[in-house]
């Protein structure tokens, strides 16, 4: 069985929403993946021994990227789903903002200790794979996860 | 028998989105409860000013990747109402059909993969014995009957590409919608399945507390004007002056009362408010399960869903029967506006109210999203329960299970609300 975690940063989770609505044709996913980290599905608090993590959602606040290197560290391979994770957008769109738009919201982000840039996973640590789309393109993921069962077979 | 109690959770399971709990019991009486949303904010309020008008919809899309559809046709709305755009009768039945279609996906989601491991005693459906596991199995095929029904509708089931102002880019094809019509007819049997499934469910917490909905004649889910379960009718323009923002410091989301009240809003205040706008052969086949409503046991809000899951499935049918015919859409003119959108989110009413200026440009947006204005009476649902739990002796592990059990049952959709739960006992 592929060891999952399945790990949602910032964004709409919208991917994991498209995840569950391939579930509908891909139902043998369930017998062959072990899902050790996926909140959507079960009460999730272990993610060590992971084979592959797939990360949904940006970087935003300082606990985010200490989550993420903790991940990193404990899977074989990291898969970013979505442009949040790819490129950090559109959960990012602070960083275009103008200087006023930018003061209006500094108290937020000063409240919630958020980063002074919202940041893509690669920038943080190293990436394995990318599915690109928002929400991710269902083929290349389908594509993607079939070759890790492949992989850790 | 008195108490102290601390409990955290954090991240509640098999809920959209991330909310956290903090509880402090002490002598069995809670002294100190946050129940906070902590997904990251994303300032969309913000991201949106100086944005043309017209791409509002595709943005806000992104604010909820469960119910991007409810935010979309909201967002159309209220854009449509700034620039003073008349869509089409047809584009108005189309839109109430994409609604339904996300009706259909999103309570499946969350009735067959959120809740039933709840009424079964398990922890996720990945627990589920062969014989449970038949039940998600016929989730996944009412799912799915949704999901074919949002491509062919919207382009894709997350993140909609053909609905925008003015009108759509695509309508059924007589094939398409046969093949549909012979899915949904095909699945029905098993929507009655799972409304007498959660009939049939003892779960109760009592609340004292009003219900709100978007009023309508056909229970579709694009609202006119907004009823509490007073009878008291509210127009949508009159929204902001009475019902009031709450600041909550520690969440990353705001709260909601109405003049100075808690209230709920979503799929039990839809039945109790209107069940008798519900389609006819929903009304006939569901009449014995109907007489629940008016209820008070916020864990009739599944049983309400699984009604609408009905209701959503023989409107589609009926829409789907009528002719369609490709129109032109109708071009909108960029102006300076003032627009509100009303719609019922699966999880409740969502109301937009949009400037624009004189480029088309959005001036200012406010965005009221339906886990915001539950909020605060999930929190003093959470409250009650805990305060019972405690005095019946029950375990902390007990206690921790009903909670989340409770905040399921809401449904909550926290990307939404940040625009919700680790539980921390402190």
């Amino acid at each position: 069985m592929l060891k999952v975690g399945i790990f949602s940063f910032a964004g709409c989770e919208g991917c994991v929403v498209e995840f569950v609505e391939l579930l509908n044709d891909h139902q043998d996913w369930l017998k062959k993946i072990d899902f050790k980290y996926a909140k959507i599905l079960k009460k999730s608090e272990d993610f060590t021994g992971l084979d592959v993590a797939f990360i949904e959602g940006a970087i935003v606040s300082e606990a985010d990227v200490e989550r993420i290197k903790k991940i990193r560290d404990s899977c074989k391979k990291l898969v970013c789903i979505g442009t949040c994770a790819t490129m950090g957008q559109p959960a990012g769109q602070r960083n275009f903002f103008n200087d006023d738009l930018k003061k209006e919201v500094q108290f937020l982000v000063d409240r919630f200790h958020q980063l002074p840039k919202v940041l893509s996973v690669k920038e943080v640590v190293k990436v394995d794979a990318e599915v690109q789309g928002c929400p991710m393109n269902d083929d290349a993921f389908v594509k993607v996860l079939n070759g890790l069962l492949e992989e850790f077979k | 028998m008195h108490r102290d109690l601390d409990i955290t959770i954090d991240g509640v399971s098999r809920i959209e989105g991330h909310a956290s709990l903090e509880l402090k019991v002490k002598q069995g009486v809670v002294e100190d409860l946050k129940l906070s949303v902590s997904e990251d904010k994303r300032f969309y309020t913000q991201a949106v000013r100086g944005k043309n008008a017209l791409n509002l919809p595709n943005i806000t899309s992104r604010i909820c990747g469960t119910c991007s559809y409810a935010h979309l046709l909201c967002a159309i709305e209220s854009v449509e109402n700034a620039l003073n755009v008349q869509p089409s009768e047809q584009t108005v039945i189309l839109r109430k059909l994409a609604a339904y279609s996300m009706i259909i996906r999103d309570h499946a989601m969350h009735l067959y993969l959120f809740s039933l491991p709840d009424a079964f005693g398990k922890e996720s459906v990945l627990e589920f014995s062969e014989e449970e596991m038949k039940w998600v199995n016929e989730g996944f095929r009412v799912k799915k009957a949704g999901n074919t029904l949002s491509t062919m509708i919207g382009g894709r089931a997350v993140h909609p590409t053909s609905l925008a102002v003015g009108g759509v880019a695509s309508i059924p094809k007589k094939e398409d919608s046969a093949r549909i019509i012979h899915d949904l007819k095909e699945v029905r049997p098993l929507v009655l399945k799972i409304i007498e499934f959660f009939y049939n469910s003892q779960f109760s917490l009592k609340q004292n507390t009003r219900y709100v909905s978007s009023m309508n004649d056909d229970f579709s889910y694009l609202g006119s004007s907004i009823i509490d379960s007073d009878g008291e009718v509210i127009q949508k323009s009159g929204f902001m002056d009475h019902f009031f923002r709450v600041v909550i410091p520690y969440s990353e989301a705001v709260g909601y009362e109405l003049e100075g009240k808690d209230y709920v809003v979503g799929a039990l205040s839809r039945m109790n408010l209107k069940k008798k706008s519900l389609h006819r052969d929903t009304l006939k086949d569901a009449a014995s399960f109907l007489s629940v409503f008016p209820s008070n046991n916020i864990f009739h809000n599944n049983l309400a869903q699984a009604i609408e899951l009905l209701h959503a499935v023989d409107s589609s049918i009926e829409i789907l029967q009528m002719d369609f015919r490709l129109e032109e859409r109708v071009e909108p003119v960029l102006k300076e506006g003032e627009g509100i959108g009303v719609v019922e989110a699966p999880r409740g009413l969502l109301y937009y109210h949009v400037k624009t200026g004189a480029d088309g440009l959005i001036k200012d947006a406010n965005l009221v999203i339906p886990t915001s204005q539950n909020q605060i009476r999930m929190q003093m649902d959470i409250k009650q329960l805990v305060e019972k739990l405690i005095s019946e002796d029950k375990e902390k592990g007990v206690v921790e299970m009903e909670i989340e059990k409770l905040i399921r049952a809401y449904d909550p959709c926290m990307s939404c609300a940040t625009h919700f739960l680790n539980v921390k006992w402190i």
